[in-house]
């Protein structure tokens, strides 16, 4: 990717070939500065947090400022920070997993990463502009119609901006997987890595409309004076619960499954053994994503939905624990037998299996309605999730990353900062995470911006906030170990773990066009399949021909771009009509670069084959 | 069933104290403590669920260790191929048929206790009290009893008292951990819960659903006395009369004063109006404002400028300020509208 012909080109031009970039491997780098960015922020916002609640009655932050916090860290570590970070692994890897030389539609990959990056740049704008929003992350109605301000004006547009992205890129994944696997490779020889993102899409596909329409009608609320959820005028705020969580539940899966995949082509590579039960993974990772999408009540257990309600939804969420621990035991019996080598990514890895058996474990407990009534909204879900979330979905980042570092940027991670930045972060996540279970229990709701000084739950607050410092300084290690090797780092080959899939025939660094031949794939793990029958790279299912290979455009950035403007005429639009101009310049925007893709032919270019053996594309 | 779920539960505190040194939390605040009916179903389930879930984290945990001290790779081994084990299918079964049974262990214990703490079958028969919640305050409406009040609950113990709740404005929810868990109130429809406190006690209460800046400053207490003394409470909140000339000058002044400008908002007695909190029994409250030292000097602090204690409250803004002097009287007035001999205090003596 940073070939040296890149090299030698200015800022200048690089700025635009990335503005322009339609490449997945570019749009993976772009993916991960933006949701690496996003991350720091949430992380910032966590911080205020913790050093808010490091005593009773601290005003380190005002009340209102607080919820603005609380509701900021969410809605960036999931939709800016966690969703973009596996984006980016997802761009980076799968079109080579499967051996393919680019996404489905790498016109639409550009569109969905400019779509993120304008709605998390949006929402984020709401800090200097009057506020941000303070409703939560799941902004339950009627505390989100009524919030003054403009804030979750904000978090509407700018949610159902970068949302209208993702739905993008899951439906591009899709198309992608379904379509351009290399010859040989079916559906049962694909690696879990792609499998994962395979029913990740689909569940994107079924999971964001719902929150595109309960956004479309909490905007309709808020500035076009409509009353869906308001009960005065007939409405019913449980419906926006209802839809929250019809898409709320899945993302959750929508986050793990991939951390899922990234650990089934972690720990058989470092254990030198195939993935033990493959065929039952596969099937435990399309059940968790079917089972995902019956369970959004367990969110509402204390609505009031009713004992017949509670209880059906009670037990289609215990069902999960069933493919969920059938994961864990094949990883247990993958590494069971093996040889394993514990480098940075194995580690993180190995610290998820413990970690995450907790939250799964916790999992289960809150699946219990009459056990939730006292969970539900403590501070013990906050410990829950977030054992589900950075014990599961921030490890598997980081194992990815250290994973594929090479594969993306062609140099390893540094191994001793990366045991630093592993032993810090883990030991950080438990302190701060752990307590949480009984400081819950022991009467702290979540989302409290205080505590008083009588209640007991002085010292499980100041064990936290000590944790979430050496969490800080775990992440603030890993930023110092990318710039460190991103300077110093030597070059390594294309195959330095010894790899087992596809992406790792490729050399170092990753031509252009992937693959100058397409490869066959003659079973799971095609690599290995041809290391173990003596053969150093792939058998290819093509002869050297000419390669077709798209254009790269800036219409993906103008259409967000004028989606960004018209985002801010529909916001003020309520305070002076004017605004509505606004509005409709940035609508014209985004419409005219619809119209200038839909009229303009751009059949892509060759690289013909004349040219391949002289470097061309790299 | 009950006696073994005691023990185990003792066995689990027990080794809970030794784990955390600072104990399970404040009495009569922590749900690890039950002191009420629906906490101890909840606490029960727990422990169930925990038991079963500790012995799944054991065996992951002990393969794990194996896997980890046998499989290792050692010096001069690099080079070494494990066998490339495809899976197995009787391990496979296993994993998969005994978690459903662990699973359905939880589940019909599950399953019984949610409809046991949904059952309304005794509600016509009960105490039932109407709960609001308000953007920040609890109102409490015993409608057969006409007795309207605020922020603390007064219930008998020994008996199942039905809750029917509601929200003014945003969402709310009814926390008691010590007592039973929550449930939340909505602005559109009645949820109903039923608690029953076994001993007498102050039991603290607190919002669970994020409501604005103040949401955690709502707390309320659920004061749970004796049947005996509930009826005597009954019966000094009915013969409350709002008119009734306080002794004091200094009060009486201030009577007036809230007649003239709090009235309207704050109702004294049974009158319905509850755009701010009922005051009818103010002065056998122990915190003003659910979350605020209790005393005078808080109090004219309060009455001069809510927004310091409460951020974003209704009554800020929404009153003429009195002067310092005026705000005394009132205050006066306010610490002496003691109906009851049932208070706080006597529930814990």
């Amino acid at each position: 990717m940073s070939t040296t012909i890149e090299q030698n080109k200015g800022f200048g031009a690089t700025l635009w070939d990335y503005l322009t970039t339609v490449d997945h491997k570019k749009i993976a780098v772009l993916y991960l500065i933006g949701g690496g960015f996003f991350f720091i922020l949430g992380g910032l916002e966590a911080m205020a947090i913790r050093i808010q609640l490091i005593k009773p009655a601290n005003d380190f932050v005002s009340a209102g400022f607080y919820n603005e916090i609380l509701t900021m860290h969410g809605t960036t570590m999931i939709f800016l920070a966690a969703m973009p970070l596996i984006f980016a692994l997802m761009n980076a890897v799968i079109p080579l997993q499967i051996g393919a030389r680019d996404v489905a539609f790498p016109f639409l990959n550009s569109l969905g990463f400019w779509l993120f990056l304008f709605g998390g740049i949006l929402l984020n704008a709401s800090w200097f502009l009057g506020g941000a929003p303070d409703a939560g992350w799941t902004a339950y109605a009627p505390l989100s119609t009524t919030s003054p301000g403009h804030g979750v004006d904000f978090y509407v547009l700018g949610l159902q901006i970068s949302g209208a992205g993702t739905l993008i890129a899951g439906i591009n994944f899709l198309v992608t997987i379904i379509n351009m696997r290399a010859p040989g490779m079916t559906y049962m020889r694909m690696p879990l890595f792609t499998w994962t993102t395979f029913v990740v899409s689909a569940l994107i596909l079924f999971a964001f409309p719902a929150l595109t329409v309960g956004l479309f009608l909490l905007m309709f609320d808020r500035l076009f004076g409509s009353g869906f959820f308001d009960a005065s005028m007939g409405g019913n705020s449980v419906i926006w619960e209802h839809l929250f969580w019809i898409f709320g539940h899945p993302e959750v899966y929508i986050l793990i499954l991939p951390a899922f995949g990234i650990f089934s082509e972690v720990l058989p590579t470092f254990s030198k053994k195939r993935l033990f039960g493959y065929t039952a993974m596969v099937f435990a990772t399309v059940l968790i994503g079917f089972l995902g999408f019956m369970v959004w009540a367990h969110h509402m257990f204390t609505v009031g939905l009713g004992p017949a309600a509670n209880s059906i939804f009670a037990i289609a969420t215990m069902a999960i624990a069933v493919p969920t621990g059938i994961k864990i035991f094949n990883w247990l019996f993958t590494m069971w037998g093996g040889s394993i080598r514990i480098n940075t990514a194995m580690l993180w890895a190995l610290g998820f299996i413990p970690s995450f058996t907790i939250g799964g474990m916790t999992g289960v407990m809150v699946a219990a309605a009459p056990a939730d009534y006292q969970y539900h909204d403590s501070y013990f879900i906050v410990a829950h999730f977030h054992y589900v979330i950075v014990g599961g979905v921030v490890f598997g980042i980081f194992a990815g990353l250290h994973y594929w570092w090479p594969k993306m940027f062609g140099k390893i991670l540094d191994e001793t900062l990366g045991k630093i930045t592993f032993w810090t972060f883990f030991t950080g996540f438990h302190l701060t995470f752990f307590i949480q279970h009984f400081l819950g229990l022991m009467g702290m709701p979540r989302r409290y911006w205080t505590y008083g000084a009588d209640q007991g739950l002085e010292l499980g607050n100041v064990i936290s906030t000590v944790g979430a410092f050496l969490m800080a300084i775990g992440a603030i290690v890993f930023l110092y170990n990318v710039i460190i090797t991103t300077i110093k780092g030597d070059k390594v080959s294309g195959d330095p773990w010894d790899g087992r899939t596809l992406e790792w025939s490729i050399p170092n660094p990753t031509p252009h066009y992937n693959f100058t031949q397409i490869p066959l794939v003659r079973g799971l793990d095609p690599l290995w399949i041809e290391k173990t029958e003596g053969r150093k790279g792939m058998t290819p299912a093509e002869p050297i021909g000419d390669i077709h290979m798209p254009n790269p455009s800036i219409l993906p950035f103008v259409m967000s771009l004028g989606l960004f403007i018209a985002g801010f005429g529909a916001i003020y639009q309520i305070d002076n009509p004017i605004w509505l101009v606004v509005l409709i310049i940035g609508m014209g925007i985004t419409f005219g670069a619809m119209f200038i893709r839909s009229v303009k032919d751009d059949h892509g270019h060759h690289i013909h084959k004349e040219d391949l053996d002289k470097g061309a594309g790299l | 069933m009950k006696g073994w779920m005691g023990k185990i539960r003792t066995l689990f505190l027990l080794s809970l104290l030794s784990l955390l040194l600072s104990g399970c939390g404040k009495e009569n605040l922590t749900a690890f403590s039950p002191k009420g009916y629906g906490a101890e179903v909840s606490l029960n389930l727990i422990i169930i669920s925990l038991l079963v879930m500790i012995f799944v984290f054991i065996v992951v945990m002990v393969i794990y260790t194996i896997v980890l001290i046998r499989y290792r790779q050692k010096k001069g081994q690099e080079d070494f191929v494990p066998k490339q084990t495809e899976g197995n299918k009787a391990l496979e079964v296993i994993w998969t048929v005994i978690p459903i049974i662990l699973l359905i262990i939880i589940a019909v214990p599950t399953v019984s206790a949610t409809f046991d703490l949904a059952d309304t079958t005794e509600k016509n028969d009960s105490l039932n009290i109407s709960v609001t919640g308000n953007q920040y305050w609890w109102h409490f409406n015993y409608g057969e009893e006409e007795i309207q009040t605020s922020q603390d609950l007064y219930i008998p113990t020994g008996e199942k008292v039905y809750l029917n709740m509601m929200s003014s404005d945003v969402l709310h929810s009814f926390w008691v951990p010590t007592l039973a868990g929550k449930m939340d109130t909505n602005p559109e429809n009645e949820n109903t819960m039923y608690i029953e406190a076994y001993e007498e006690g102050v039991y603290y209460g607190k919002c669970a659903e994020l409501c604005g800046p103040s949401h955690s400053l709502m707390d309320f207490k659920v004061i749970a006395v004796s049947p005996e003394e509930f009826d005597q409470w009954v019966e000094d909140m009915q013969n409350v009369n709002p008119d009734a000339t306080p002794e004091t000058a200094s009060a009486q002044e201030g009577q007036a004063l809230f007649e003239n400008s709090c009235l309207s908002c704050h109702a004294i007695g049974s009158s319905p109006t509850a755009v701010g909190p009922n005051l009818t029994n103010f002065g056998d409250r122990s915190k003003i404002a659910g979350v605020v030292d209790y005393s005078k000097e808080n109090l004219v602090k309060w009455i001069l400028n809510p927004e310091e204690f409460k951020p974003g409250n209704k009554m800020s803004g929404n009153y003429s300020v009195p002067e310092p002097e005026e705000a005394e009287k009132i205050a006066d007035y306010l610490l002496q509208l003691q109906p009851s001999e049932v208070t706080p205090e006597s529930a814990t003596e």
